[in-house]
């Protein structure tokens, strides 16, 4: 954002009787009845846009997850407690495999592409030539969807058609591979595919903040004789904070929602052995002939416990200093 | 959080060089040699789906995908545009996504407005509830949605289902919905960054606040509008959940979802849905390389020093 020095719009007109200014004139006492209607309406129509169809919903599936469902006729919603949750822990068999996936999902995220889209701004934030070919290449797939991302790593995993089957068979080798299938290997696969996107993203936020990060800092560690990856992780990484508290709720938020691209490499068909995680197997209790909404809804608190947690920190840490 | 932009622009003009350790050039070369290698993978995914998509299936099957070409062509471009109904879901796209911008941009350019101007109690509070709305997996939202959009009527000439399921409305009001919260925050940010003064003198003046909104702050907002509706944009029309769970019929998909049907429909020739996937990205690509500048700065805006 480019801030331009601005003069006001209006200057003020001789006619216009001058109030004496008690108090800065923004307070509401100051405001007329136009002002309050106008007000009113430009904050009432979003705000009720906001409660009805993102919050009511969400409270909803709090509700819900306390009752059986088929999901057909609203007659039929009977509460029966916690019986889902329970249900859920202990009689839901791709419910823990499903926890662990999306565990592994936020480690692997956290652990590979997220530092190394850290290193990759690091070395692109000197100058040096061709840095903005680098970035964008290495920032397309982000530019991408996530369902075209999806398409695009089925044709490299394709156990027939596919580029990986097909280098390693020209590289002499005879296995064939079923990288999407194979239950071992499918949920790395997508990984994969995800830490493409991820690290581009990463990359980009964090050369973002390296920005605005003073050089002099930099030179200071540097004369007294830190070498490069002193001078990182003593120096810049700590300053960044605010970046990394950004970065942390991105990983996170990201992991936990994983969808789109899942659902997409398993075929579009919900969740496949290998590949469960908690967003689909919402979709699967809820979508489909013989839906489950009560037990979906328990799937989807659970999820949103967790992500609450995440929020919850990245509101703490945004608006702690405003709160003063 | 007083200034959370970040200015493209502002790092460069101020940026030393960094200090040199001695080992110059020699580092420099490691470094690009490295970087390149970085790039060239990444874009091998990309470019591989492109070489598929310009192969003619009858070639690939016969010779296999891991071979030289006997000929490129843009058949399968041509092919998946006809065949699929392509220009239709570009279009279904185009309903959505620009009525979803523009009324995300408003909804959200209205409260920051309120939450950054004046000092009402709730002002964090809401500002919060905005936030976190758009922090919500969507997932969690999208089994009361659904009865919701089925209990909400729509007159004739603004869908055919009479319903807000399966119309575009619903779509859009969700994406509005959804989006503002970040919009919202980004834009009170900025907003913040905009002299009081200007207000005072405008108030002194005699201006109505709906004078200030419109006249004053929105047009000063206007690199920040540039910034979201670009990064929006491209997020709105790359969304594949909303539709998939909200809309019941395939033809009323935007063409992100509708990709999916291209699967099922032609599974067995990646030929064809490379071309599919490719032509569905050309538009972000398009509007990603016109506008890189608004598009990084919008999406890295909150991330600068605070």
């Amino acid at each position: 954002m480019s801030s331009t020095p601005v003069t006001p719009a209006a200057p003020v007109t001789p006619d216009v009787p001058h109030r004496p200014r008690t108090r800065p004139p923004t307070r509401p006492r100051r405001l007329g009845p136009g002002d309050r209607i106008f007000l009113t309406v430009a904050i009432g129509i979003p705000l009720a846009a906001l409660l009805f169809f993102v919050w009511l919903p969400a409270l909803a599936s709090l509700g819900l997850s306390f009752t059986t469902w088929d999901g057909i006729d609203l007659a039929d919603i009977h509460w029966i407690g916690l019986d889902n949750y329970q249900q859920i822990f202990t009689n839901y068999p791709p419910f823990w495999p499903a926890v662990r996936h999306n565990v592994i999902w936020l480690l692997f995220t956290a652990l590979l592409p997220t530092p190394f889209g850290i290193f990759l701004a690091y070395q692109l934030d000197r100058k040096i030539r061709f840095t903005r070919i680098y970035q964008t290449a290495i920032f397309l797939p982000m530019v991408l969807s996530l369902a075209v991302v999806g398409f695009i790593w089925e044709i490299i995993y394709n156990p027939d058609t596919g580029l990986l089957n097909g280098l390693l068979s020209a590289a002499g080798s005879s296995h064939h591979i079923d990288w999407l299938g194979n239950a071992d290997l499918n949920l790395w696969a997508v990984l994969v595919a995800s830490g493409w996107r991820h690290t581009g993203y990463i990359m980009i936020l964090y050369l973002a903040g390296l920005k605005g990060f003073d050089p002099a800092l930099k030179e200071a560690a540097a004369l007294d004789g830190a070498n490069g990856r002193q001078t990182f992780l003593r120096v810049v990484f700590p300053a960044m904070k605010p970046v990394n508290i950004i970065i942390l709720v991105v990983t996170v938020m990201e992991s936990l929602r994983a969808f789109d691209i899942v659902y997409v490499l398993g075929g579009g068909v919900g969740s496949k052995p290998g590949m469960e995680l908690l967003s689909l197997l919402i979709t699967d209790n809820i979508i489909g002939e013989s839906s489950h909404i009560g037990y979906g809804s328990a799937l989807a608190v659970v999820l949103l416990l967790v992500s609450l947690a995440a929020i919850g920190t990245f509101l703490v840490q945004t608006f702690r200093k405003e709160d003063q | 959080m007083t200034t959370t932009m970040t200015r493209p622009g502002a790092g460069t003009t101020a940026r030393h060089e960094p200090p040199r350790t001695g080992k110059g050039p020699r580092r420099q070369t490691g470094r690009h040699v490295m970087l390149a290698g970085i790039a060239l993978l990444w874009l091998v995914p990309l470019l591989w789906a492109v070489y598929t998509s310009l192969r003619p299936y009858s070639d690939t099957a016969k010779h296999g995908y891991l071979s030289w070409p006997r000929s490129l062509s843009l058949g399968n471009f041509t092919d998946a545009w006809q065949q699929s109904g392509m220009p239709h879901f570009f279009w279904n796209s185009v309903l959505i996504t620009v009525p979803a911008v523009l009324g995300t941009l408003l909804f959200s350019a209205a409260v920051a407005f309120f939450v950054s101007r004046f000092d009402f109690r709730w002002n964090i509070v809401l500002l919060m509830l905005f936030t976190a709305g758009n922090l919500l997996p969507a997932q969690v939202l999208i089994t009361p949605l659904y009865r919701l959009y089925l209990l909400v009527p729509l007159p004739q000439w603004m869908s055919d289902s009479l319903l807000l399921y399966n119309s575009v409305w619903g779509i859009i009001a969700i994406h509005i919905a959804y989006q503002s919260g970040f919009c919202t925050f980004v834009l009170s940010n900025y907003m913040k960054t905009i002299p009081k003064e200007i207000s005072e003198a405008a108030l002194v003046d005699g201006a109505p606040v709906w004078r200030q909104f419109f006249q004053i702050v929105l047009p000063l907002c206007r690199p920040a509008f540039a910034a979201l509706a670009t990064l929006e944009s491209i997020w709105i029309y790359n969304d594949f959940f909303w539709p998939l769970a909200l809309i019941e019929t395939g033809d009323k998909r935007p063409v992100t979802s509708a990709l999916a049907n291209l699967q099922g429909q032609y599974f067995t020739n990646p030929n064809l849905i490379a071309a599919g996937a490719l032509m569905t990205a050309i538009p972000t690509l398009l509007v990603y390389f016109a506008l890189q500048r608004q598009f990084i700065s919008g999406l890295t805006i909150g991330s600068g020093k605070g």
